[in-house]
């Protein structure tokens, strides 16, 4: 049976990633991820599982990393300054290929900005932040149902890639309250990684069968004694100098996400079937860009929301299949325009990109949206 | 035995190691080496060598991990020990053994190496000491002494120098200890203690580098360092049947500081058992 409570986005993760698995949480405390630390310092135990408090944000990673490697599903929460600090280890999880969740809920910067403001200005640095090509997936939620929901899919991903998976809230949707019907735990898919290594030469701990992309991982202290490393490795999990070696890992370890994109990207539609408009926008800026899309169709206008749910990788697919029907496209973001890089590229030169932006830490309203649809239209006219 | 050793504990696939002639981090790594197997040989204990994990950072120490034929995990530099920590906490059945260097745990990694003592997590941190960053080439460390020389240091350290087991005693370390490259009886004898400590323990191995360090500072070759270690570093009972005014320019080897603190995962396991019985209530 589901049950209906009042819970905050940061609790709902929280709760979900109890859900999906999560019995590790290391992380340090920084507004306005904190509740969920001080959530699982609370909730984790009761479930048998374990929470620390470390000395950073370099050691929440390291330890959460090093937890996973150990057998657990282990999750930390930051923001931006933190989220800056975990940038190395997030390389080294990709690079060694230890599953793990990254909350991030977003606060207005650069630096120390406005540590209460919402802001989602640290899209690029999920991408781009750590050093090296590497893959990334990352997740945004807009609502507090979904933040819980989506958290158990960050997790689902992050255990069948082997990868660390970035959960890309934001402020708004962090700290906003909503009354929710949480699904039967019954109910829900939670995926586990392979505990065992891969059948195949002398069971190599990184040895991938023929066309597929992710090793298998069995934990530390299990039976078989394996190497982890940051170094470019063979399959042994030894260190290589070998370009080939090394050029053919990096390949497999970005194929994991490029090769099964389909799989790993969400979008979510809406009133977008007629629609000459589209709004694309990510995370709490969605709640605002609802209600102008409702606004603007009660007014007669064709508009409609097309919103990322996996934000990396770019759902271009999805986009590039709307095209033909659009006039144009607003982007709408609490940024000085981050998404809107990856949208002009799909966009190309074929429909005009607009954008609407906040760098100030103030939330972008309905009225703020439906002024700049407006002057969207005047502009066109005067063309 | 030493053959045996190699066989039996390290990765001969990948030796011969990657250190310079006469750096002393091959006699450390044999000295863990030999430590883990006396425990595990020992028929009174009941250690398994599965559930030893071997951790380490980046650095010319950080290279041991690879070599020694344990579950083992080289991580990011300085965080070694934070990554320990995960591993030691999600599976306190572990015997979490961190090889790190001087830079490693005390200058990039010195917040988690204070941290890990304080909170007396149940690791065995052996810090191999070399005064010096040699991966990268002779750059003066944290434990430089004041006034030597290093490729940073051209006129001279203006540092002062930090002593690894006595930050870790002042941190908290619940196991403290000093050991060398030359008294290595001594030194095995003082790792199976830090690994039998239930607690958080520290080992700072006194280690030479006669390539960058040992050069810049006119300090011989490898035998003219062992034999400084020799003359200036004392195992703990000679050292306190000296009289004082010998002590002055030697250093004590063996163990400096030592209490029975509750381990750390051990008071958390008593936080999960209270919850369950509230939640039994």
């Amino acid at each position: 049976m589901s049950k209906a409570v009042l819970m905050q986005g940061n609790e709902a993760a929280v709760e979900g990633a109890i859900a999906a698995g999560m019995r590790f949480f290391a992380g340090y405390p920084i507004t306005p991820s904190t509740e969920i630390a001080e959530g699982s310092a609370a909730r984790l135990p009761q479930e048998g599982g374990k929470f620390i408090q470390m000395e950073d944000e370099l050691a929440s990673i390291a330890a959460v990393l090093g937890a996973s490697a150990a057998g657990m599903k282990a999750m930390t929460a930051t923001s931006g300054p933190g989220f800056s600090l975990m940038q190395e280890n997030l390389g080294y999880g990709a690079m060694a290929e230890i599953p793990c969740v990254i909350v991030d809920v977003q606060r207005a910067g650069p630096s120390t900005g406005l540590a209460t403001s919402p802001a989602q200005a640290d899209y690029m640095q999920a991408k781009w932040g750590t050093h090296g090509d590497h893959p990334v997936i990352a997740i945004s939620p807009s609502s507090v149902l979904e933040t819980y929901m989506l958290i158990i899919r960050a997790f689902n991903l992050a255990e069948k890639y082997r990868t660390p998976v970035i959960f890309l809230m934001d402020e708004i949707v962090g700290h906003m309250r909503e009354g929710v019907e949480l699904p039967n735990p019954n109910d829900l898919i939670i995926n586990r990684r392979k505990m065992s290594f891969h059948d195949g030469a002398n069971k190599q701990c990184y040895y991938v069968p023929e066309g597929q992309y992710v090793p298998a991982m069995k934990p530390f202290g299990q039976g078989e004694r394996y190497n982890i490393t940051g170094n470019a490795h063979d399959e042994s999990g030894f260190p290589t100098n070998s370009n080939e070696i090394a050029g053919k890992l990096v390949g497999r370890l970005l194929d994991k996400v490029e090769k099964n994109v389909d799989d790993i990207t969400r979008v979510d539609e809406y009133a977008m079937d007629d629609a000459e408009t589209a709004i694309v926008c990510f995370g709490g800026t969605a709640r605002a860009v609802m209600s102008a899309v409702l606004e603007a169709r009660t007014a007669g206008k064709k508009v409609g929301m097309f919103r990322p749910v996996t934000v990396w990788p770019f759902p271009e697919k999805q986009l590039r299949a709307r095209l033909p029907q659009l006039k144009n496209i607003l982007m709408v973001e609490h940024n000085h325009g981050q998404m809107l890089l990856e949208v002009q590229r799909v966009a190309g030169r074929e429909k005009p990109v607009c954008f609407l932006g906040r760098i100030d830490g103030t939330v972008i309203s309905p009225q703020d949206i439906l002024a700049k649809l407006s002057e969207m239209e005047e502009n066109h006219h005067g063309e | 035995m030493a053959s045996d050793l190699v066989h039996l504990y390290m990765r001969i696939d990948h030796l011969p190691q990657m250190w310079c002639p006469g750096c002393g981090n091959g006699v450390i790594m044999r000295d863990v080496a030999v430590a883990i197997q006396e425990l595990i040989e020992d028929p009174e204990l009941d250690f398994n060598r599965e559930d030893f994990v071997i951790v380490s950072g980046i650095g010319c120490s950080s290279r041991a991990a690879g070599y020694l034929d344990f579950n083992s995990i080289h991580t990011t530099h300085g965080r070694a020990i934070a990554f320990a920590t995960g591993i030691k906490f999600a599976n306190p059945k572990l015997h979490v053994v961190v090889l790190t260097g001087d830079g490693d745990c005390s200058a990039i990694g010195g917040n988690h190496l204070i941290h890990a003592a304080r909170r007396n997590m149940g690791l065995t941190v052996i810090a191999f000491n070399n005064d010096i960053y040699g991966m990268t080439g002779g750059q003066y460390s944290p434990t430089t002494p004041n006034g030597d020389k290093a490729t940073t240091a051209p006129y001279g350290n203006v540092d002062r120098p930090f002593d690894i087991a006595n930050l870790a005693t002042g941190a908290g370390a619940s196991f403290a200890a000093r050991g060398d490259i030359y008294h290595a009886r001594e030194t095995i004898d003082i790792i199976k203690q830090a690994i039998l400590h239930k607690g958080f323990s520290l080992v700072d191995v006194y280690s030479v580098c006669p390539t960058y360090y040992g050069r810049k500072n006119k300090k011989g070759d490898a035998v003219e360092m062992l034999k400084w270690q020799k003359e200036h570093l004392v195992p703990t009972a000679r050292y306190y049947s000296m009289p004082e005014s010998e002590r002055a320019d030697k250093k004590l080897i063996g163990i400096l500081s030592y209490n029975d603190y509750p381990e750390y995962t051990d008071e958390y396991a008593k936080v999960i058992e209270s919850c369950r019985k509230k939640d039994k209530k």
